[in-house]
C-alpha cells in the first residue's frame, strides 16, 4: 500500500506544478485560469457527451501506452508506437472492407488478430532483429520504422491500392459486420473499452505472474543478470518488441473498427506518441496507465471547449503535458531537492537551539 | 607526538538507526591510525563527518585543539583533511595532472598544461609517489589511478589523509604498493587515517587501531601489543574461529572436467589451454592474480562466455555447447564475482531474486505461470536459514547491504543442492561474520560429497579451503599442487609466472 502511495506522489506533484505553471501563463497573457479550467473540466467530464468521448480517446492512449510500457519495462525503448498503430489500423481496416460474409464477432476478431500481428511484426522484425544481432538502438530504429508506416498509411488512401473510388484520399469504409458497437450512441464510446480493460488485466498478468514477464523484466533491468539467469536475451528482446507492437496495433485496429471505420488521410494519429507520456506518467504500471490515460484524453477533449468557452488556446494543453513530460524526467532531481531542504531545516533548527 | 585530530562523543543517528553512537577517535601526528570493524559498524559514517559530507548530531571534532564544524567537504578540505574514497572520482579521459588541478586549476581561462604537469611531478617526488603526469588516467592500473587520488588530496594542502577501504579493488602487489607509500608518508609526518576490514592489513601497516563495533568504539589499542586473535573478537564481539577445521575426506569421481580449455574475449586469448578436474567431495581453489584470466574461464564454465577451443565435461556429459540454462540445470551452480552486475538483479524483489535461476520450474511456475506462494515459501525459508537482513522478502535486493546480497545470491545457488559449486570471489568486501559463514557452507558442501570449484584473489582464502590449489597465470594453468603442501611462498612464485622445479 505504501508503494503504491509513493508510486503516485511524483505524477500528482508533476500534474499539479505543471496545472500551477498553466495558470500562470493564462494570467501572463490576460486569462482567468479558474474559467478556463472549470471549461476545460466541464469539456471533459460535463456531461454524459464530454465523459464518453474523453473516455472514448483514452481507449487508443491506454492501449498504446500499455504498449510502450511492456517495452519499457524490458528495457526497449519502442518510441514507434505511432507507426505500428498506423500498421494496426491499415491491417484491421483491410480485413474490415475486404473480407465478407464473416459473422460480426469473427470478423471483428479476424480483424484484430490480423491487425495486432501485422503490428507486432512491424516492431518485432526490423528494430528487434536488429536490436538482438547487431545491437542497433530501440529509439531509432523505431522512430525509423514509425515514419515509413505513416508514409505508408499516406500512400494506401492517397493513389494507393486501398483508396475509394472518387477524389477523397480515404479508404472504403469497412463492412458492418467489422464494426464494434457503440456502447453509447451518438457518442465514440464504443465496446473497445472493454477490449482496453481486458488489456490491461492481460498485460499486468503477464508482467507480473508469469515466466515471460518475469524474463522480459530481467532482461529490462539488469541484461547480464538476465543472461546468468540462464534467459536467452537477445530472444526476449525481440519478443518484448513484438508484444510491445502488438498492443499498439491493437489500438490501431480498437480505433478504427470502433470509432472511424475507415482509413482517413492523416499525417498522425497522435496516439502513439502521447502513448509515452502516458506510459511514463504512469511509470509503466498497468493500472496507472488507464488514470494517465484518461488525464490525457481529458487535456485533449476539455482543451477544445475551453478554447470556445475562455478563449484560451487549446495548444495550452500542449503547454501542461510539455511540462509534465518535463517534470516527470526531472524527477530524479526531486531527492536533490528534498535533501538542500532537510539541511536548511537542520540548520534552522541548530539555530534555533543556540 | 602529539595530538592532531581529536574526536568527542561524536554521535549521528539516521532514520531508525544510531549509526555512531558517542565514537571517539584521537589521531597523533605521524602515526598511522587504523579504524577497524565490520560492514555496517559504522566506520563509513564516522570518516564521512570528518569529511564535512555528514553533520554530526552531538560531539566535537578537533584538528590541533581548534574544534569543527563542516557543513560541506570544501570546508574540510580547506582545514586541510583529506579523503581518499573506496571508489575513486576520477575523469579516465583526462591526464594525471588535469585531473590532479581540477577544480582547483591555477592560473584563470587559459589552462597552463606545461606549468601544471611540472607541478605536478615536483609534488609526485616530493611525497615521492611517482607517476607520469602527462599519462591519460583510463590508461593507469587501480593502484597507479589511486595515487594520482592520494597526489589530488597533497596538491590540496592536505595535513591529515583519510583513505576508506583502499585496498578493497588493489591486486596483491599494489596493496604492497601502497603500504610502502603510506608508510614513507609516515616517515615524513603525515598522519594517515587507514579504514579497513582486513586483519592482516591493519595488523601490517598501522600503529594504533581504534576498533568500531555496532556504531561504538569499542577499543583503541597499539598494533604491536596486539594479536589479530584478539582484533577480531574485539571487531564482533565473539569468539571467531580464525583456522577453519576441515576433516580430511578422499575425492571421490570427477564432477567438472576441462580439457584444453580455450576462451577468447574481442581478440585476447585470456585462457590459452587450461585442463584440470574437481572431483566430488573436494575443494578446488584456483589461485591467480586479477586478470589472468580466472574470470573468464569460470565464466566459460557456467556458459556465459563461449569457448573457442576444448572441452567442458560435467558429470561426463560434454557440455561445452550448451547454453546457460541446461548448464544450471544439470546441476552447477555458480556465485559470480560481480553480485551487481551479474548475481542479482537489482531491481528484483528478493523473491524474485532466490528464485533468479529457477524461477521457471516447478514449484515456481508451471505452464508459464509463477507460483507466488511456492516462490514466498522458499524465500521465506532461505532468508530465515542463511539470516539475511532485514528478514523482509519483498525488499528490493538493491537496498540490502553487500553482506546479506551475497548471502541472498549464496543461499540461492547452495539451496539448489549442485552437483558443482563454483564460487568467485564469495566473501569480497564482507566481513569476518560473513566470511565465516560462507566458508562454513563451501564446506558443508564438500562434506556432503558435492564438488566445489573456488576462484579467490586472496591466498589466505585458498590456502584455508581448498583439498587442491591450480594456479593460474597468462591464462595458464601453471601447476596444481595439494592443498595441505603448498607454501604461501610455492604459490607467490607461480602466481607472478615462475615455473617451480619438477619434484622427485
Amino acid at each position: 500500500m505504501r508503494r503504491v502511495l509513493e508510486g503516485l506522489l511524483t505524477p500528482l506533484v508533476s500534474i499539479i506544478i505543471a496545472i500551477i505553471i498553466g495558470m500562470m501563463v493564462m494570467l501572463a497573457t490576460g486569462h482567468n485560469p479558474l474559467q478556463a479550467y472549470a471549461a476545460l473540466f466541464s469539456g471533459a467530464f460535463g456531461s454524459t457527451y464530454n465523459l464518453s468521448n474523453t473516455i472514448a480517446s483514452a481507449i487508443p492512449l491506454i492501449l498504446s501506452g500499455l504498449g510502450v510500457a511492456v517495452g519499457f519495462k524490458a528495457g526497449q525503448f519502442n518510441i514507434g508506437a505511432e507507426g505500428q498503430y498506423w500498421i494496426g489500423s491499415m491491417a484491421a481496416v483491410w480485413v474490415g472492407y475486404s473480407v465478407k460474409g464473416l459473422p460480426p464477432v469473427l470478423h471483428i476478431a479476424l480483424a484484430i488478430v490480423l491487425a495486432t500481428v501485422a503490428a507486432g511484426l512491424w516492431a518485432g522484425i526490423i528494430p528487434g532483429l536488429a536490436k538482438a544481432l547487431f545491437g542497433a538502438h530501440v529509439v531509432i530504429t523505431t522512430m525509423m520504422m514509425s515514419y515509413i508506416a505513416i508514409f505508408l498509411n499516406k500512400y494506401m488512401v492517397e493513389n494507393g491500392p486501398m483508396m475509394e473510388k472518387g477524389f477523397t484520399p480515404q479508404s472504403p469504409v469497412i463492412q458492418n459486420s467489422a464494426m464494434i458497437p457503440k456502447l453509447i450512441e451518438r457518442t465514440q464510446l464504443s465496446w473497445g473499452l472493454f477490449i482496453a480493460l481486458a488489456a490491461v488485466l492481460v498485460v499486468y498478468w503477464l508482467l507480473f505472474k508469469t515466466t515471460l514477464g518475469f524474463r522480459l523484466r530481467a532482461v529490462g533491468s539488469n541484461t547480464r543478470g538476465a543472461k546468468y539467469a540462464g534467459i536467452n536475451v537477445p530472444l526476449y528482446m525481440v519478443l518484448a518488441l513484438f508484444i510491445s507492437g502488438t498492443l499498439a496495433g491493437l489500438a490501431g485496429a480498437v480505433q478504427m473498427l470502433g470509432v472511424q471505420q475507415r482509413l482517413y488521410d492523416s499525417f498522425t494519429s497522435g496516439y502513439g506518441f502521447t502513448a509515452i507520456v502516458v506510459a511514463l506518467l504512469a511509470n509503466n504500471n498497468p493500472f496507472g496507465i488507464i488514470l494517465s490515460a484518461l488525464f490525457f484524453a481529458a487535456l485533449a477533449t476539455g482543451g477544445q471547449s475551453m478554447q470556445l468557452v475562455s478563449g484560451v488556446p487549446a495548444q495550452l494543453t500542449d503547454v501542461i503535458s510539455g511540462i509534465i513530460i518535463f517534470l516527470l524526467a526531472a524527477k530524479k532531481i526531486m531527492p536533490v531537492i528534498r535533501k538542500k531542504w532537510r539541511k536548511h531545516l537542520d540548520l534552522a533548527t541548530e539555530r534555533g537551539a543556540q | 607526538m602529539s595530538v592532531c585530530l581529536e574526536i568527542k562523543n561524536l554521535t549521528k543517528r539516521f532514520p531508525g538507526v544510531l549509526a555512531n553512537d558517542r565514537v571517539n577517535l584521537e589521531l597523533r601526528d605521524g602515526e598511522i591510525h587504523a579504524i577497524l570493524g565490520e560492514n555496517g559498524a559504522g566506520k563509513s559514517t564516522l570518516v564521512k563527518m570528518i569529511y564535512g559530507l555528514y553533520q554530526p548530531d552531538s560531539g566535537s571534532i578537533s584538528l590541533h585543539g581548534q574544534e569543527l564544524h563542516f557543513s560541506s567537504p570544501r570546508q574540510a578540505i580547506q582545514a586541510g583533511i583529506g579523503m581518499v574514497h573506496q571508489h575513486f572520482m576520477l575523469i579516465p579521459a583526462l591526464t594525471v595532472a588535469e585531473n590532479i588541478v581540477l577544480g582547483s586549476e591555477p592560473g584563470n581561462i587559459h589552462y597552463r598544461r606545461k606549468e601544471n604537469e611540472e607541478v605536478i611531478r615536483q609534488l609526485s617526488k616530493q611525497y615521492h609517489l611517482e607517476i607520469d603526469p602527462s599519462a591519460k588516467v583510463g590508461d593507469l592500473t587501480v593502484g597507479l589511478q589511486q595515487r594520482v587520488e592520494i597526489l589530488k588530496v597533497f596538491y590540496r594542502k592536505a595535513k591529515v589523509l583519510i583513505l576508506d577501504e583502499p585496498t578493497a579493488l588493489l591486486t596483491p602487489q599494489e596493496v604492497e604498493q601502497l603500504i610502502q607509500v603510506m608508510e614513507r608518508l609516515r616517515e615524513q609526518g603525515i598522519p594517515i587515517v587507514f579504514i579497513s576490514h582486513k586483519l592482516d592489513e591493519v595488523k601490517r601497516v598501522s600503529d594504533r587501531v581504534t576498533v568500531m563495533r555496532a556504531g561504538k568504539t569499542v577499543a583503541t589499542v597499539e598494533t604491536a601489543k596486539t594479536t589479530p586473535q584478539e582484533l577480531a573478537n574485539l571487531m564482533v564481539g565473539r569468539e571467531v574461529v580464525l583456522q577453519v577445521s576441515k576433516p580430511p575426506q578422499t575425492a571421490g569421481k570427477p564432477v567438472l572436467e576441462v580439457q584444453d580449455l580455450v576462451v577468447a574475449q574481442g581478440h585476447a586469448e585470456k585462457v590459452r589451454g587450461v585442463s584440470f578436474e574437481v572431483r566430488q567431495g573436494e575443494i578446488f581453489g584456483l589461485a591467480g592474480i586479477d586478470g589472468n584470466g580466472q574470470f573468464e574461464l569460470v565464466d566459460a564454465i557456467t556458459g556465459l562466455l563461449p569457448a573457442k577451443s576444448g572441452k567442458v565435461v560435467f558429470r561426463g556429459n560434454d557440455i561445452t555447447k550448451a547454453n546457460v540454462h541446461k548448464r544450471t540445470t544439470a546441476g552447477i551452480s555458480y556465485i559470480p564475482q560481480d553480485r551487481h552486475a551479474d548475481g542479482l538483479v537489482l531491481d528484483f524483489e528478493l523473491t524474485e531474486n532466490f528464485v533468479l535461476r529457477d524461477f521457471a520450474r516447478a514449484p515456481f511456475a508451471q505452464f508459464g505461470q509463477m507460483h507466488r506462494q511456492a516462490i514466498e515459501a522458499h524465500a521465506e525459508r532461505l532468508s530465515e536459514s542463511f539470516d539475511v537482513r532485514p528478514h523482509r522478502i519483498h525488499a528490493i535486493a538493491r537496498n540490502l547491504s553487500g553482506g546479506n546480497q551475497q548471502k541472498v545470491i549464496l543461499a540461492r545457488e547452495v539451496s539448489r543442492e549442485p552437483e558443482l559449486l563454483i564460487a568467485a570471489q564469495p566473501t569480497r568486501g564482507l566481513d569476518v561474520g560473513a566470511i565465516q559463514f560462507i566458508h562454513d557452507k563451501l564446506l558443508e558442501l564438500r562434506a556432503n560429497g558435492k564438488a566445489v570449484l573456488l576462484v579467490s584473489l586472496e591466498l589466505d582464502e585458498i590456502m584455508s579451503l581448498s583439498d587442491r590449489i591450480g594456479v593460474i597465470h597468462d591464462g595458464r594453468l601453471m601447476a596444481v599442487l595439494p592443498g595441505g603442501q603448498a607454501t604461501r611462498e610455492q604459490l607467490g612464485l607461480l602466481m607472478t609466472g615462475v615455473k617451480l622445479e619438477k619434484e622427485g
